[in-house]
């Protein structure tokens, strides 16, 4: 069953002067969907999520929020959105709770319920306890929540947030992910960051961006899959690497030193089982054994490091 | 529409948390009550003037006049703030990512600084108002020459709100506003000088002149209309201003 379109991205293309920030970037994005936007610095990310934001005009191509045009209905493709750019958009000399108040009025949010969606975006970002403080007060940590409490106050459709998790500390760091998981059930959420374990960690879906363009686009199921081509042996005892390369299922085997291979294995094969009853006979010591996957690192790095795209950044 | 009164509360809310605005309310108050007395003081030491001068003369005549000096000082630094501080801080984000237009976002801040307008205003009236009790005064003069620095203060603030729009360093705001503000003023000079063509155009065109019909109580609805449009213009501006950083 495909769910709604949330978000629709169609050729969009920004120019600074002569230079290309993004270039003919497509995406769409469901709901229920988290989508990881990952590019090296410079890449275009930011300036995509102005422009999906409707805080810069694409110089081509257009964006859908909802179904509705943020060139042509602005105003309604707005409402079923909730932003945090790089800078949390905060009034320091505002409370929390005031500060939250605003957002949540300038989003329309029925004067009845206004107290309501304030509690709840505190108690999800965890601010509870500093509503009564000035928000210039706060650790940039806390601004950031600030800034996250903002972004969904209203409960929109559509959330946006640029590198939410900067600034944070790990415990909050693990709050605001979870928060994003729980966001993603029933909203659409796109988030930047830099941080690879974190987008593996809550997205569905990645998309990396080099030099302005989409290099990879795909749901991060296939990086998380069980096919992999090398396996990863630690040996305290090691023997010959024959020995090892003589296992059924293992292509050749490399030594990595200290006792470390890297077993190649034959297309869709298993090795695993077999090299630890081989390592328990031959009293190998054997104290790693992991598959190495196809990581998201690897993909990233892979797809952003090319010589063309260093000369260009 | 509430929209922009939504704005405009919260512009006035954030106003009047900072020491800036309370230290220009102070510092007007303080300068204004000086010369308040000074003039109270000057006409009681010349009794023979009370026939066909009167104190509200006074008041609304040479006090009113010389507010507006002062507030041509103090309006580049009400206005600077609007836009370019939002701007170097990244909130400004808040009201472009929120479903508000351009022009919701520019009326309402504009609404917001009419109620600091407004408290000075306030406290313009309640000096001549201290003389309420003790002798006659005529009001509807006084509140034509209040009037008059309400909109001559409403046209300084859109133009400052404008200058505002076009940088993200409020000191530059306040240095263009008060150029700004000082050149429209100034260009009735060009009106006294007989070689220039169109002279009438240039001191017709003048902040001020429109100023001293309000000042003597006499309404005109054409100086209002001047001071509406002048601030229609500059708002305007500042929405076209705002527009073209999107693109």
């Amino acid at each position: 069953m495909e769910s709604e379109v949330l978000i629709e991205a169609r050729g969009l293309t920004r120019r600074y002067g002569p230079t290309v920030a993004v270039d003919n970037l497509s995406l769409t994005l469901r709901k229920g969907e988290i989508l990881g936007l990952l590019g090296p610095n410079g890449a275009g990310k930011s300036t995509t999520m102005k422009m999906l934001t409707g805080n810069l005009a694409p110089s081509a191509g257009e964006v859908l929020i909802g179904g509705k045009s943020m060139h042509d209905d602005a105003k309604a493709a707005k409402r079923s959105l909730g932003y945090l750019p790089e800078q949390p958009p905060v009034y320091p000399e505002l409370t929390v709770d005031e500060y939250l108040r605003y957002c949540a009025t300038l989003h329309g949010v029925a004067k009845a319920n206004r107290d309501a969606a304030v509690d709840s975006a505190k108690r999800d970002c965890g601010l509870t306890e500093v509503g009564s403080r000035l928000v210039g007060n706060l650790s940039k940590g806390f601004q950031q929540r600030v800034g996250i409490a903002q972004a969904i106050i209203h409960r929109p459709p559509v959330v946006v947030l640029d590198e939410p998790t900067v600034g944070l500390d790990p415990i909050q760091i693990r709050e605001i992910r979870s928060l994003i998981t729980q966001l993603g059930q029933n909203h659409s959420v796109i988030l930047s960051s830099h941080i690879l374990p974190e987008v593996q960690a809550v997205c569905g879906r990645v998309i990396i961006i080099a030099r302005g363009r989409v290099v990879y686009n795909d749901s991060l199921e296939a990086t998380r899959s069980d096919r992999f081509r090398n396996v990863r042996v630690g040996l305290r005892r090691a023997p010959e690497q024959g020995a090892l390369a003589g296992i059924a299922g293992i292509k050749s085997v490399t030594a990595l030193g200290e006792g470390q291979f890297r077993c190649s294995c034959a297309a869709d094969a298993d090795p695993r089982d077999a090299i630890a009853e081989a390592a328990s006979q031959g009293n190998w010591g054997l104290y790693e054994l992991s598959a190495e996957t196809h990581t998201l690192e690897e993909i990233f790095v892979e797809l952003t490091s090319g010589d063309d795209v260093r000369s260009a950044a | 529409m509430s929209n922009i009164f939504n704005i405009a509360r919260y512009e006035m809310r954030r106003i009047f948390l900072s020491p800036l605005a309370w230290s220009v309310l102070a510092i007007v108050q303080f300068i204004m009550g000086f010369v308040f007395i000074n003039l109270l003081v000057e006409f009681a030491n010349n009794p023979g003037s009370g026939e066909e001068f009167g104190v509200s003369d006074y008041i609304g005549g040479s006090l009113y006049g010389f507010a507006t000096i002062l507030l041509l000082l103090i309006m580049p630094l009400m206005t600077m703030r609007l836009f370019s501080e939002e701007r170097k801080s990244g909130s400004i984000t808040l009201l472009f990512s929120a479903p508000v237009s351009l022009t919701e976002i520019v009326l309402g801040k504009f609404v917001g600084l009419l109620g600091f307008i407004a408290a000075i205003v306030v406290l313009m009236a309640l000096m001549p108002l201290a003389l309420n009790w003790s002798t006659d005064l005529d009001w509807g003069r006084i509140a034509a020459g209040l009037f008059g620095l309400f909109l001559l203060m409403m046209a300084f603030g859109a133009a400052g709100l404008f200058v505002s729009s076009l940088t993200r360093e409020p000191t530059i705001a306040a240095v263009g506003s008060f150029g700004l503000l000082l050149v429209v003023w100034l260009i009735n000079i060009l009106g006294y000088n007989d070689s220039i063509p169109f002279k009438e155009v240039f001191s017709y065109l003048s902040l001020i002149d429109h100023y001293e019909s309000l000042r003597r109580g006499v309404f005109d609805t054409a100086d209002a209309i001047y001071y509406v449009l002048f601030s229609a213009l500059f708002l305007w501006l500042a929405v076209l201003r705002l527009d073209m950083e999107r693109n």
